[in-house]
């Protein structure tokens, strides 16, 4: 939750899945995305290949394992819900290492982690290797609303100024001797939320007159205008369309 | 905490990623409503419509405020500490349109960029954290804001409850829909009672920060907190050692156009006291028809109802001993669902009605119901 705001998430690159259209990754990511859950949980050889794809597309990008492999720390919360599945589920139950768990609880749990991982993985590889404002870009490309693509754009232009504006107020409190113990330290703390409440919505304020005062009118340019050809789709589409053929068999099985 | 890609099946992951794209949807028309005029000069202006070119500057910055305030910790107790989610705030500092923007935008990023949440779960985890807590936050708080006499106070007092309840409010949702599409039987009135416990206890949490947050701003800059803008004085001038009212240039006729709002604020009010509180009391033999059937043995043959097993059968919160507690829980989140439902339906066919009209009739029209004349 709180230590999913890490940054370094992009790799630089020039590797052929760096240089792929933002929208054809983020097709890709998402068939692959939709074959991997939709794939019956009992099909357990499927989940390997799955893994292997997804091993394959890091090695092309250049993509070291312990970078991938830090990045999906975020998961950790749901790996210890899934491990308590086998212990809350309901159903028949069987004995594993003298504990009684439950069968319905292990499959819950197998599914949970194996789709998990491979959703987290996969998001992880698109994060790396393409820079956060084509992916916006990207979704633009793909019938996102403009104004929310802009809001999103506008939230990652100023997230690290106001991150940095809270980091100064954290520095400004510690030097004049506060430590945040326990909730007695909350008034403090919300009160420093609320300023910096105050100074990003005047910030807004100004942003806006300041863009206005250069002719903004609502609608920003579109000056990327590279549409995908059919090669770069068809290259893109390789990962979801090897996941299909893994799970086609599963399907039928 | 973000739900991944396989936590829910198929069907229940597509219900949800449509109605957070209507929500979403509804909620960028609704952010230009609110963010259209200036608090403070009440200018409006824009080529694309009113408050077109405020809205993504304005509320892409309260997003970005939203994702640094959950990074500010807040120590609880022996090196824990816990954060903002933030849901109710965004809801009563910038309003609920663009509190669910702003969540939402958040919980995108954190999908595609963070691989916080998984991309098939993006609409549940939208439903979930940005559309049910901003809502329930804000129909709390408006609902009391009307209640309450007015002051800086009850601001401060509605915040607490708002982010209190709509904190559980979320959670039991996502047990709602792990009931009808979770990927595993685990047994789902003890779930909800584990998760509606926790959460009201995250939940008091983050209504103290809330609470305190809003005060703050309150405190300052009340113009710019979305649910107390009814607070701001009229600006003062001092002309010869005397105070005058400033010439006015929003004559705000607070709450005089708003009457079928507050008689369905007020019926929404009642309903609630009704669910909660008097079912608490209210006697524990079953309805007319379900006692003459347990008089004469009819309801042996009556079969289980469907969801007989849910986490609201018999109009009680399963797990919940308490059989009354557990009775007043259950009519709360009923008529809640309820009215978020029907709400969402009737905005849906309100706006279809206000589009029909000409732009600049309904943007009249808009305009009137905001109480807000053109400067």
């Amino acid at each position: 939750m709180g230590s999913g705001h890490v940054h370094r998430l992009h790799l630089p690159g020039h590797s052929p899945v760096h240089r792929l259209p933002a929208h054809t990754k983020l097709v890709a990511v998402l068939a692959f995305v939709l074959v991997v859950v939709s794939t019956p949980r009992e099909a357990v050889w499927a989940y390997p290949g799955y893994a292997l794809l997804l091993a394959g597309v890091a090695r092309t990008a250049r993509v070291p394992a312990g970078f991938a492999l830090r990045r999906m720390a975020v998961e950790v919360p749901f790996v210890a819900f899934a491990l308590l599945l086998p212990f809350v589920a309901q159903g028949a139950r069987t004995e594993v290492l003298g504990v009684q768990l439950s069968v319905s609880g292990l499959w819950g749990a197998w599914n949970i982690l194996a789709k998990g991982t491979l959703g987290v993985g996969a998001s992880v590889l698109l994060a790396a290797t393409t820079e956060l404002r084509d992916l916006l870009l990207g979704l633009q490309r793909l019938r996102m609303p403009p104004l929310l693509v802009q809001i999103a754009s506008f939230m990652l232009r100023y997230g690290d100024v106001i991150a940095d504006e809270l980091a100064r107020m954290r520095i400004a409190r510690e030097s004049r001797g506060f430590r945040a113990r326990g909730p007695r330290a909350w008034a403090v703390l919300a009160r420093t939320a609320g300023a910096l409440f105050i100074r990003t919505y005047e910030r807004g304020e100004r942003v806006h007159l300041a863009m206005v005062s250069r002719g903004y009118t609502g609608t920003m340019p579109v000056t990327a205008g590279s549409s995908a050809t059919r090669a770069q789709w068809s290259a893109a589409l390789a990962l979801p369309a090897a996941a299909l053929a893994v799970c086609l068999p599963a399907w039928t099985l | 905490m973000h739900v991944p890609d396989g936590f829910l099946d198929a069907p229940t992951s597509l219900a949800t990623g449509v109605t957070a794209a209507g929500a979403v949807a509804l909620s960028l028309r609704g952010a230009r409503r609110e963010l259209s005029a200036s608090p403070v000069t009440g200018a409006t202006a824009g080529a694309a419509g009113p408050g077109a070119e405020r809205t993504a500057p304005l509320a892409g910055l309260a997003a970005a405020f939203i994702f640094a305030v959950q990074m500010l910790n807040f120590p609880v107790a022996a090196g824990t500490s816990g954060h903002l989610l933030g849901g109710a705030l965004a809801a009563i500092l910038v309003g609920p349109f663009t509190g669910v923007l702003c969540v939402s935008v958040v919980l995108l990023l954190q999908a595609i960029m963070f691989a916080d949440g998984g991309l098939t779960a993006l609409g549940t985890n939208i439903t979930c954290m940005a559309v049910v807590t901003v809502v329930v936050a804000h129909l709390v708080f408006r609902t009391l804001l009307r209640v309450l006499p007015a002051g800086r106070s009850t601001v401060t007092a509605s915040a607490f409850v708002a982010a209190l309840v709509s904190v559980p409010a979320s959670a039991l949702f996502f047990t709602l829909l792990y009931a009808v599409g979770g990927t595993t039987d685990v047994p789902i009135g003890r779930v909800a009672a584990a998760m509606g416990g926790v959460h009201v206890l995250i939940g008091i949490g983050e209504g103290v920060i809330t609470a305190l947050t809003v005060g703050a701003v309150v405190a300052v800059r009340p113009d710019l907190v979305h649910g107390a803008r009814g607070l701001a004085r009229p600006l003062k001038l001092k002309v010869n050692g005397e105070l005058v009212d400033a010439p006015a240039r929003q004559a705000a006729p607070a709450a005089a156009p708003r009457s079928s709002r507050a008689v369905w604020l007020t019926g929404l009010a009642a309903s609630l006291v009704l669910a909660g509180f008097v079912s608490f009391y209210a006697s524990a033999s079953p309805d007319g028809l379900e006692k003459v059937a347990a008089d004469h043995g009819i309801d042996k043959a009556a079969e289980e109802h469907a969801v007989a097993d849910g986490p609201l059968a018999d109009y009680g919160v399963g797990g919940v001993d308490d059989e009354r507690l557990s009775a007043g829980l259950a009519g709360v989140i009923g008529v809640g669902v309820t009215a978020a439902v029907g709400t969402g339906v009737l905005l849906v066919v309100r706006r279809r009605g206000t589009t029909a009209r000409s732009a600049a009739d309904g943007a009249a029209v808009r305009e009137a119901a905001a109480g807000r004349p053109e400067a």
